[in-house]
């Protein structure tokens, strides 16, 4: 058998590999629990993308620096609904002055107090193995989902 | 050889896209320093996007218009189709400046990275599909002696269609509602992409050090290709080390810690084998193509360290969020895929045009300052980066606010050495565009 043959049969075998990894990833929900967007939710995560809020915040990390992660602003002492309300048509620092109204805010709330029932970032109270991995707090165990 | 001027269009634009993009990063920079500078024409959350499509827009174009450049110098290979390359180029030139237009105005829609209104989804990827028409119809024929680095460019090119397609799911209600599924396949498509178009790059470094050594057994050998599979496995699976703090199931973040420790070693080991063994006169014949693979190589030395620490859970508890993060990104954007995409259109040049004496010490003078300012730059991230997460895991009762502004000193270093990045390849950039504009008409272009 030729060296590109080989090579063929090799990469057959990572594409049939890469599918069933694929197919559980998409279809294996159990694995991310239980916790759905309801649709005012969803809506406030429109508003989010449609302002393009993430080029400044972050949600478990990810996203710009410029703004702080709020994950759990919901839940934060000292934060909350009617922080969030207040905030977000400030025009506050660098933030642009947005004009959400009554309902946009409620909806943006929404999607915040309902990601914030995923999980905790930053992790403060994570756990380290000896081999270098992380058991991080899962918020939906404690929450009994 | 009028059919070879697309290839420098991609190259040209590619160049304009890079420094527009650094332009857009600077004014983000100068958002951090004077937070109402510019604000209310441009706020952050348009400057951003902006500087990340004209950053990936020069990795990719570079990418593609070196490919087709060298598919099309190839004697060996008949090249399928010169419309496709024309069509291609202009829907991804059309495509561009809608998206720019679109973040200009303020019109998003899309996850991070991938701001633009979905529509765009649908030219992005036939343009994909056009270049892999043309690259399988010309490559086909030849596929049983193919050496690594088209197979690496094969792969590039359909799994870039894949995951960016990924990438889009979201939009089906069936992923949208799932929150931490849908962040977890957000990350998954956009980590592969990113490995996706390191095929191209990859396989465009392995293909000029093949060309400047003139020495073509490395790119067949077995190293090669247990090389390559390893950098597969990569791509595909080893996504999840983006999402360590994700509470998604801890197997599919296990999976990726395990393959993720094979990472990086690939390039280290490929560029120092052929370093090894590369003749002085060639390196002589190709000099700045040369030096900018071998910083290229430097920098993947740079970034196997940051990135093996950052891929162990422990560590990335602490450095996840923090410009840790963005420091081991712009390592390996800049200093890696950069780098060996200036050595891929350098020799480029250096093979279809004549550098003049004088243009090559502008060249160096540029690579001089370019290194050092990014240099300072990345290590400013890190320290940004250390600072960061001493603030979030620290117990310290400083709001965010109160944070930013004590960070003040190391904001304005960053741009400063941002300024010093854009100096350096800007000079770089000039002497190449300046290149092209006086041969253009003399020699592969007539």
């Amino acid at each position: 058998m030729s060296q590109s043959s080989k090579y063929l049969i090799l990469i057959l075998v990572f594409i049939c590999v890469f599918s069933i990894y694929n197919f559980i990833i998409y279809t294996s929900k159990s694995e991310y629990k239980t916790i759905h967007l309801s649709q005012k939710a969803l809506k406030g995560e429109n508003i989010w993308l449609q302002n393009n809020c993430n080029s400044c915040h972050q949600i478990y990390g990810l996203g710009g620096y410029l703004g702080p992660d709020i994950t759990n602003v919901y839940s934060r002492e000292g934060k909350g609904e009617k922080y969030i309300k207040t905030i977000v048509n400030s025009g506050i620092k660098s933030m642009p002055k947005f004009n959400f109204s009554e309902e946009e805010k409620d909806q943006l709330v929404q999607f915040f107090k309902e990601i914030d029932q995923t999980g905790h970032y930053p992790d403060a109270n994570a756990t380290i193995g000896k081999d270098g991995w992380v058991t991080i707090k899962n918020k939906l165990l404690e929450n009994g989902k | 050889m009028e059919n070879n001027k697309y290839p420098f269009y991609f190259i040209i634009t590619a160049l304009i896209s890079l420094f527009l993009g650094m332009s857009f990063g600077l004014l983000g920079g100068l958002q951090y320093i004077f937070p109402d500078f510019i604000k209310e024409k441009l706020p952050f959350n348009a400057i951003r996007p902006l500087h990340t499509l004209f950053v990936v827009s020069w990795i990719l174009l570079a990418a593609i218009g070196g490919i087709y450049y060298y598919l099309k110098s190839n004697l060996n290979l008949k090249f399928y189709s010169n419309t496709l390359v024309k069509a291609h180029f202009w829907l991804f030139i059309l495509t561009g400046i809608g998206i720019a237009f679109s973040y200009v105005s303020k019109n998003f829609a899309g996850k991070e990275y991938l701001e633009f209104p979905s529509y765009f989804y649908f030219p992005i990827v036939l343009g994909w599909i056009l270049f892999g028409i043309n690259y399988f119809k010309s490559m086909f024929s030849s596929f049983k002696t193919w050496p690594v680095y088209y197979y690496m460019w094969s792969t590039g090119i359909v799994l870039m269609i894949f995951h960016f397609t990924e990438a889009h799911l979201w939009l089906l209600p069936y992923f949208r509602d799932n929150f931490i599924q849908n962040v977890a396949i957000q990350w998954k498509a956009g980590g592969s992409y990113v490995g996706s178009w390191n095929m191209l790059v990859y396989g465009t470094a392995l293909f000029v050090m093949e060309k400047i050594s003139d020495e073509s057994r490395y790119a067949t050998s077995k190293k090669a290709f247990f090389f390559y599979f390893l950098g597969l496995t990569n791509l595909m699976f080893g996504w999840a080390h983006h999402i360590y703090m994700v509470p998604t199931a801890p197997w599919i973040r296990y999976f990726a810690y395990i393959i993720s420790m094979t990472e990086w070693i690939i390039l280290f080991s490929i560029i120092y084998d052929w370093r090894k063994n590369l003749l002085q006169e060639k390196k002589m014949r190709f000099s700045i193509a040369y030096k900018f693979m071998i910083l290229a190589d430097l920098w993947v030395f740079l970034n196997i360290i940051v990135a093996l620490l950052i891929s162990i859970p422990a560590i990335n508890l602490f450095t996840h969020g923090t410009h840790i993060t963005v420091a081991h990104s712009m390592g390996t954007t800049i200093g890696i895929n950069t780098l060996i995409l200036f050595s891929s259109i350098t020799y480029i040049f250096n093979t279809a045009f004549t550098f003049s004496e004088r243009t090559i010490q502008k060249l160096k003078k540029g690579i001089q300052i370019f290194h050092i300012s990014f240099f300072l730059f990345w290590t400013t991230l890190l320290i940004m980066g250390m600072k960061k997460s001493f603030w979030l895991f620290g117990n310290s009762s400083e709001t965010f606010s109160k944070f930013q502004e004590s960070q003040h000193g190391w904001h304005i270093a960053f741009v400063l050495f941002g300024l010093g990045i854009i100096t350096g390849l800007g000079i770089i950039m000039l002497q190449l565009i300046k290149t092209f504009q006086q041969n253009k008409f003399k020699k592969h272009l007539k």
